[in-house]
């Protein structure tokens, strides 16, 4: 099993394939990806029971990432775990590749195709439920983004989870706190999103999304209470572990420069020098 | 004529049996069991119902949840919200995705008559026409209902089927059997053809019954499956007969009209034609009956269009 200091080396190392990628392909959306990227880390390389082995099993855990936006890091991760070969990510975004700027079921790995926000809460509570009309111990999964909680279906779904009491159901929010406009306080405020949640029947806990240990502590607790689905609320920063993508709005979907790009590799051959 | 079921009571019963057989097949309703007739299914197979609360985004999602899990489900909701509201779930969840979810569109059409637009469907054909991987399913009897719901059930795409809510006649079969992507023949002539679908097939074989009395003989086609359409049956009506009405309880734009009108021209065959179903308008108010009466959907209406058309040089 891999500890949380390699871990840690696996976020420095998917940060710079995921630069590396979206330079490439000349499109991404870098903020979002590095603010989910060391969630997607600890639930693949720690948490979920699903392998290319046992992806068609009815007994895998799921991954739905309904912020499919992200969908750069997503596939950073499924290659790293052997779903597909990297080289295959050279074809993103090119003419006729299965690989595109969302996640879709043409990707080995993938679960259900995203990309429209507000969609994956409502798939993962239906799989989930289907877990408990078969008594299935597996897990479900869900990535949403703090913007895409303004779509009502969100809520229709959260309501459906805690009526079933899917507490083999986990939702995670990736709280960066900011969308493509600007912070999601000013555009509609979403706070306070833990009452919220607790107040739909979820059970919530808070950590930093972007602390490898804190991921794997919250994670390793699901579900928080028997008989309710769980909440993660995971405060991340935008951008993370690039300085001047950090925390910045224009990197919603913005693609570095050659400056930028060799600058930000710099920095994190310098964190994975550290850690190393 | 004289009325049998509602389809939509032949649709629930239907369900009710194939269910008893696959305890694999649930029910998603959007508290909507009431008026789908599905009652007695829930009391019946109380584990293979699940209800979502009227939230119809959240029925098209958990169904397909439901279906990536391996279960079967139909999600059934009234056409109006199911088509609309949660459109994007039907292209993106279940299309998108290859989900075999049958969304069952309930009291379709202008089937709420007096509850007026908010309730009616004359929009559901061509939005779903213009989404790839979806059959679309319209039965005129109850016989077809019956088929179309067990030959949905075994298809692994996704299904949209439509249901009216009043009691319909057994119209006759010409050639026994009911396959999806066939036309049923209801009636044969070779006159002119009355292209139908759904609860207007009955008003096209009343039509066609008048006109005999004319000597006027009308070949009457149920186009149950308005896609993939039988574009043999749409051909051989237009070059053997004397002309076609298409006849739908949807907007004449991108439904079963234009869909086989699309179809003749692009195949260079010049028929007289013309399409009828609700004008680019606000819908007239009144009953489902009224309705049809004053757009001409009914017996005596279509029955002075096919002459109008037969007049036409």
């Amino acid at each position: 099993m891999l500890t949380e200091r390699d871990l840690e080396l696996k976020s420095v190392q998917y940060r710079k394939a995921l630069l590396r990628l979206i330079k490439a392909c000349g499109a991404g959306h870098t903020g979002g990806d590095l603010s989910c990227l060391d969630i997607l880390n600890v639930l693949y390389n720690r948490i979920l029971r699903v392998s290319p082995e046992t992806f068609k099993s009815p007994d895998r855990d799921f991954y739905i990432q309904s912020k499919g936006h992200c969908a750069e890091t997503l596939f950073v991760v499924l290659a790293d775990r052997g779903f597909f070969p990297e080289k295959d990510l050279e074809t993103l975004n090119r003419y006729g590749s299965h690989y595109i700027g969302h996640p879709t079921r043409d990707v080995y790995g993938v679960e259900q195709n995203t990309g429209a926000l507000g969609h994956g809460l409502a798939v993962a509570v239906g799989i989930a439920l289907a877990g408990k009309i078969d008594r299935k111990d597996y897990r479900v999964f869900t990535l949403l983004g703090d913007g895409e909680l303004a779509e009502g279906s969100n809520w229709e779904a959260a309501m459906t989870a805690a009526h079933y009491r899917l507490d083999n159901l986990i939702a995670i929010v990736d709280r960066n706190g900011l969308q493509i406009t600007g912070s999601t306080e000013d555009v509609c405020q979403l706070s306070p999103l833990e009452e919220k949640f607790e107040s739909f029947g979820f059970a919530v806990q808070r950590c930093n999304g972007n602390d490898i240990g804190e991921l794997v502590r919250t994670f390793e607790g699901v579900p928080f209470r028997p008989g309710k689905p769980s909440l993660v609320l995971a405060k991340t920063r935008k951008g993370k572990g690039v300085s001047f993508m950090e925390n910045v709005a224009k990197w919603h979907h913005g693609v570095p420069n050659d400056d930028e790009f060799n600058r930000a590799i710099a920095e994190l051959e310098a964190a994975e020098a550290a850690i190393a | 004529m004289e009325l049998a079921q509602a389809n939509l009571e032949v649709f629930a019963a239907t369900l009710l049996e194939l269910a008893r057989q696959d305890p694999d097949l649930l029910v998603v309703t959007s508290d909507s069991r009431g008026s789908a007739k599905l009652a007695p299914f829930a009391k019946a197979v109380p584990g293979q119902i699940v209800e979502v609360g009227i939230a119809e985004q959240n029925l098209v999602g958990v169904a397909a949840g439901l279906a990536a899990a391996g279960k079967k489900v139909f999600a059934v909701s009234p056409a109006c919200f199911l088509t609309a509201r949660s459109l994007e779930q039907i292209k993106n969840d279940l299309c998108y995705s290859d989900r075999p979810v049958k969304a069952v569109g309930i009291s379709a059409g202008v089937s709420y008559g007096a509850l007026g637009t908010t309730h009616h469907s004359l929009h559901d054909y061509a939005v779903l026409r213009a989404i790839h991987n979806i059959t679309i399913v319209a039965p005129a009897d109850n016989f077809e209902t019956r088929e179309a719901v067990r030959a949905a059930a075994r298809l692994t795409t996704p299904v949209y089927l439509r249901f009216g809510k009043k009691r319909m006649p057994h119209l006759p079969q010409v050639e026994p059997g009911f396959q999806l992507g066939r036309a049923s023949l209801i009636r044969e002539g070779t006159d002119l053809s009355f292209l139908a679908c759904g609860e207007t097939v009955a008003p096209a074989y009343e039509a066609a019954e008048l006109l005999a009395k004319d000597g006027i003989q009308c070949r009457v086609l149920s186009l149950h499956t308005i896609k993939p359409l039988d574009v043999a049956a749409v051909r051989k009506a237009a070059t053997e007969t004397g002309g076609v009405i298409t006849v739908e309880e949807h907007s004449v734009n991108g439904g079963l009209g234009e869909a086989c009108a699309g179809f003749l021209l692009q195949e260079g065959i010049h028929a007289r034609f013309k399409i009828l179903g609700f004008p680019d308008d606000h819908t007239v108010t009144g009953s489902q009956e009224e309705i049809f009466r004053h757009y001409g959907i009914d017996g005596p209406g279509l029955a002075d269009l096919a002459r109008t058309l037969r007049a036409k040089r």
